[in-house]
């Protein structure tokens, strides 16, 4: 039983999604229109720390079209914004009594139209009594302003790499051994305070949401912008007293969501809510500056990264001492974050890890999962200092890197923290990057640059990164959506249907936001089946329709739910070799698959199509007696591990010293995610994952003043990098497949960007390096670097 | 007020206050709603458009400012079931992953073609500027307009840069 297409794993295929796209005729929610919809504007806090003292709704209720507007006091009764990693102060759907972030929603006015109700919210007087705010984190750990009235520390919780997860792993406490290595008389020890700031994470789209209470079915239909639909629907039920089946979660095309739509929000609350009020459909769609107060936002860390080494390159042990910026309230993961970057804290490295991140409450908006969540940040500390490392000791930070590798016969490799990271060869892929660039050829460059007086740096970068979470237990950490309503591990799960016609359906538990599912997922069921991938067709994101599914986040997709696609695609191909079997008067394990049909094997002639193969499926009259009937099948894949794919990058850079000014010379990354379904589509993955952490490297921060407003909440004061500030990109690729699916694929959606930033900043320190420079802080804006070079020539 | 103004080769007229905008009538009063909101600073680009054949960002055009105007969007860039050539790149060299930029990336990039059939790798980034994806990093949506390019000039189009090869740069 062996099939065959061109279109299979591996094969270049146009997406499935884009006809509709690039003519315009892709539908998000808010191009979806209802009769009778209202719309939802919010009225926000202009403090970002105050008590509410009264709120006067009168005179934005006395404006024509304007249904209602709802205070604290009308949905109280709902409870808080539910959390899935619930340590913490958690959202109340509107401020009650007090505001903890500036932009925090206070009420909410719905009226007839968008207009209508931006007019009322300005009617909305709110009288405040304005508190002392604590916008800085290193501020926070003092705890003198507290961010929350009455807390008793802005300080949640730390996370400790030797004890994460107490009771589960016992783990050695590497901080000892370290201690007196650095006693040493051979070692060195370098030490530096780095930032990771705040990014704003800017899917084009908006966030939009849709709600429609049905009171004689008992029912809520809620289109949302979101990558997690079935826990949405979870979250809805839960707060509402309702079960899950009685909400109907559609995510059509999501416009991006890099983890800013992993997310509940009180949006989505509100307008079910409002909309059971006042029986009708309610809209709300995010405003780009209100995004700002109204998404979460990532990244937000400061720390000290010490390397503990000898001076001939063997790393003794690796610190992190930092502090992590929840923001003013707990969501999704947001106190979990941390944990994400612990698991890949070490990076590819073989080398004792002290590790402690403390999680602390500011009034500023919540922080959670963007592009890479934690993952970024420990790889960007550990990249950082191990070329502040190699500066010192005065070794090549490629050999540095590779002496102190995980090898490649350590795999399955055990790390730091009780991890098992599944497969790796490290060296090999480092020395391809090596390779592809002609390394010493660049180095003899930049010398040969240097010498004509140009501040040309190279830059590199090594990665792991961790993805794909597994196994189920880890849903007793907060990795499933207990939280929200729906106790589940990060299962995932497809169903496969050949139709009567000889068609195929897929329906899965995805939620994609352009990641091209549509497409992957026909190649995986044409590959198993033989059916042309245009014969296929794939859908997602509506929790009526979908198997149970949990989202997509954390590059996870593909090698679970993936996985699991490819399962119960197995399942129906056994079933259709038996009828085929049956047809051809044949032994089910000689049927082939192929073009479209069925045969037997060494008689390629003699086929039957998908079509003649559902009919007897469908009829079981004429099919083998006693098989049931149909030809369909549903999956759940729930992994024994994560995936652990891993990369190396390189930058070359120039920096004009008159201006600080960056320019990029070259982007070369090659990445190993495994086994690839859609080649085209994992570059495009890898191009926009680099561009995000370029975007961190060089231009991207999130601003607030010392009263905790927010200053770069518009595209104007936030520079995204535009194409012209940025190179074209050159790809290479490894493959070391995983064990731990039947696809061996590896996730991709998050690597480009846990690769990227620091290869940027390390070339950029390369290149000011003559005038004494040994570190910078992102953003590397111009100016930035220009006082770098000053304060290091004194 | 009334406005009326010709949109995709179409008459079209409508009621509307004079501070609505013309993204808002497009995709409001006309149901074409392919032109997008991302940001209301003209700053992303979602909401390209043409005006008397130039681009210009609708989220910051009063509909009134558009009467008598003749305007096309992405519903009218196709030749009925035709793709326009930078349609057909963007499909072919995998120009778009969540597609919400999409029209008013085609709608700049039609534009940008239409006053330089010839441009470099640099004029395109620089070109295309005003219009922020945050999905592609820009690299295949330049690959995408150069395709467009030479389908536009006659010319076979370079062949794509896909990562195929094991160990290999491209």
């Amino acid at each position: 039983m062996t099939t065959s297409t061109t279109s299979a794993m591996g094969g270049i295929v146009r997406r499935r999604e884009d006809p509709a796209l690039i003519a315009g005729e892709g539908r998000y929610v808010d191009d979806i229109k209802m009769t009778g919809e209202a719309s939802a504007v919010f009225v926000r806090s202009p403090f970002a720390h105050a008590r509410i003292n009264s709120i006067d709704t009168s005179a934005a209720e006395a404006i024509a079209g304007v249904h209602a507007v709802y205070t604290a006091d009308d949905v109280r009764h709902l409870g808080l914004l539910l959390a899935q990693v619930a340590v913490g102060p958690l959202r109340p759907l509107l401020a009650d009594g007090s505001v903890h972030h500036a932009g925090e929603a206070v009420a909410m006015v719905v009226a007839e139209d968008a207009y209508i109700a931006k007019d009322a919210a300005d009617a909305v007087m709110v009288d405040y009594d304005p508190l002392p705010a604590v916008v800085d984190m290193k501020d926070a750990v003092k705890d003198e302003v507290k961010a929350h009235e009455g807390a008793e520390s802005n300080v949640l919780l730390t996370w400790y790499s030797h004890d994460w997860w107490p009771g589960v792993f016992e783990l050695e406490d590497h901080r000892p051994a370290i201690a007196e290595a650095k006693q040493r008389d051979d070692v060195v020890v370098v030490s530096q305070e780095i930032g990771n700031q705040r990014l704003i994470p800017v899917a084009i789209e908006p966030r939009a949401v849709l709600a429609d209470w049905n009171h004689g079915y008992k029912t809520v239909d809620l289109w949302s912008s979101t990558q997690i639909p079935h826990a949405l629907a979870g979250a809805v039920a839960k707060t509402f007293g309702l079960t899950s089946h009685d909400v109907h979660v559609v995510a059509p095309e999501v416009g991006g969501g890099f983890g800013a739509k992993l997310n509940v929000y009180p949006d989505e609350m509100l307008t079910v809510f409002a909309s059971r009020e006042l029986n009708r459909p309610v809209r709300w769609t995010e405003t780009r500056r209100e995004a700002g107060y109204s998404t979460i936002q990532g990244r937000g860390w400061i720390g000290t990264a010490t390397i503990t080494g000898t001076k001939d390159g063997e790393i003794l042990g690796y610190e992190l001492d930092a502090i992590a910026d929840m923001g003013a309230y707990t969501q999704n993961f947001t106190v979990a974050i941390p944990v994400l970057g612990l698991y890949v804290a070490q990076g590819q490295y073989n080398i004792p890890l002290a590790w402690n991140v403390a999680c602390v409450n500011t009034n500023t908006q919540t922080t959670d999962a963007y592009r890479g969540a934690g993952r970024p940040e420990a790889i960007y500390y550990v990249e950082r200092i191990i070329d502040m490392y190699a500066t010192e000791i005065g070794m090549d930070p490629a050999d540095v890197r590779k002496k102190n590798f995980f090898k490649k016969e350590d795999f399955p490799a055990t790390t730091a923290i009780g991890l098992t990271m599944d497969s790796g060869d490290y060296e090999m892929n480092l020395d391809t990057l090596l390779a592809d660039v002609d390394y010493a050829g660049l180095r003899k460059m930049q010398a040969d640059a240097r010498a004509e007086g140009r501040y040309v740096g190279i830059g590199l970068s090594t990665y792991v990164e961790v993805c794909g979470f597994a196994p189920s237990v880890l849903a007793e950490f907060g990795f499933g959506w207990d939280g929200y309503g729906m106790p589940t591990s990060f299962s995932g799960s497809g169903l496969v249907r050949v139709n009567p016609d000889g068609s195929a359906t897929v329906i899965i538990g995805t939620g994609p936001s352009g990641q091209g599912h549509q497409t992957t997922w026909a190649q995986v069921v044409s590959g198993r089946l033989g059916i042309d991938v245009d014969n296929i067709r794939v859908s997602h994101g509506d929790t009526a329709e979908s198997p149970m599914g949990v989202g997509t986040f954390g590059s996870r997709s593909a090698a679970v739910d993936g996985a699991a696609t490819y399962e119960a695609a197995e399942k129906v191909r056994v079933k259709a070799a038996e009828l085929v079997a049956h047809m051809l008067e044949a032994a089910a394990e000689d049927i082939q698959f192929a073009d479209g049909g069925a045969h037997v094997a060494g008689s390629p002639g003699h086929t039957v199509t998908w079509a003649e193969i559902a009919e007897i499926a469908y009829k079981p009259h004429k099919g083998p007696e006693g098989l049931e009937a149909g030809l369909e099948a549903h999956a759940v894949f729930s992994p024994g591990n994560a995936t652990w794919p891993f990369g190396s990058h390189l930058a070359v850079v120039e920096v004009d010293p008159e201006t600080g000014n960056v320019e990029i010379l070259r982007y070369v990354a090659v990445d190993d995610c495994g086994n690839r379904i859609n080649p085209m589509i994992v570059d495009g993955q890898i191009h926009g994952g680099i561009a995000q952490g370029i975007g961190q490297a060089l231009f991207e921060e999130a601003i607030y003043d010392d009263q905790g407003n927010l200053l770069t909440g518009s595209l104007v004061d936030y520079p995204m990098p535009t194409a012209g500030d940025l190179p074209a990109f050159e790809l290479g690729w490894t493959n070391t497949p995983t064990d731990v699916n039947p696809m061996g694929v590896k996730g991709i959606g998050e690597a480009g960007t846990i690769g990227s930033a620091q290869t940027i900043v390390n070339a950029v320190v390369d290149a000011v390096s003559p005038f004494g420079v040994k570190h910078i802080d992102m953003p590397l804006r111009p100016r930035r670097v220009w006082d770098a070079i000053q304060k290091a020539r004194g | 007020m009334q406005v009326a103004m010709t949109v995709n080769g179409r008459d079209v007229s409508g009621d509307v206050e004079p501070r609505t905008l013309l993204v808002h009538f497009i995709r409001e009063n006309l149901r074409l709603t392919g032109t997008h909101v991302g940001c209301e600073t003209s700053y992303c680009g979602a909401c390209t458009v043409q005006v008397d054949g130039r681009p210009v960002k609708s989220c910051t055009m009063l509909a009134v400012q558009a009467d008598g105007c003749v305007v096309k969007t992405i519903e009218g860039v196709a030749d009925g079931d035709d793709l326009h050539p930078v349609q057909e790149g963007f499909w072919e060299r995998h120009g778009l992953q969540c597609g919400f930029c999409t029209p008013g990336m085609i709608m700049s990039a039609v534009s940008l073609l239409e006053q330089n059939a010839s441009p470099t790798e640099d004029e395109i980034r620089h070109g295309i500027e005003g219009n922020l994806c945050r999905c592609t990093g820009y690299h295949n949506i330049v690959r995408s307009i150069e395709y467009a390019a030479s389908k536009l000039r006659g010319e076979e189009p370079a062949p794509p840069d896909w990562t195929l090869d094991f160990e290999g740069a491209s």
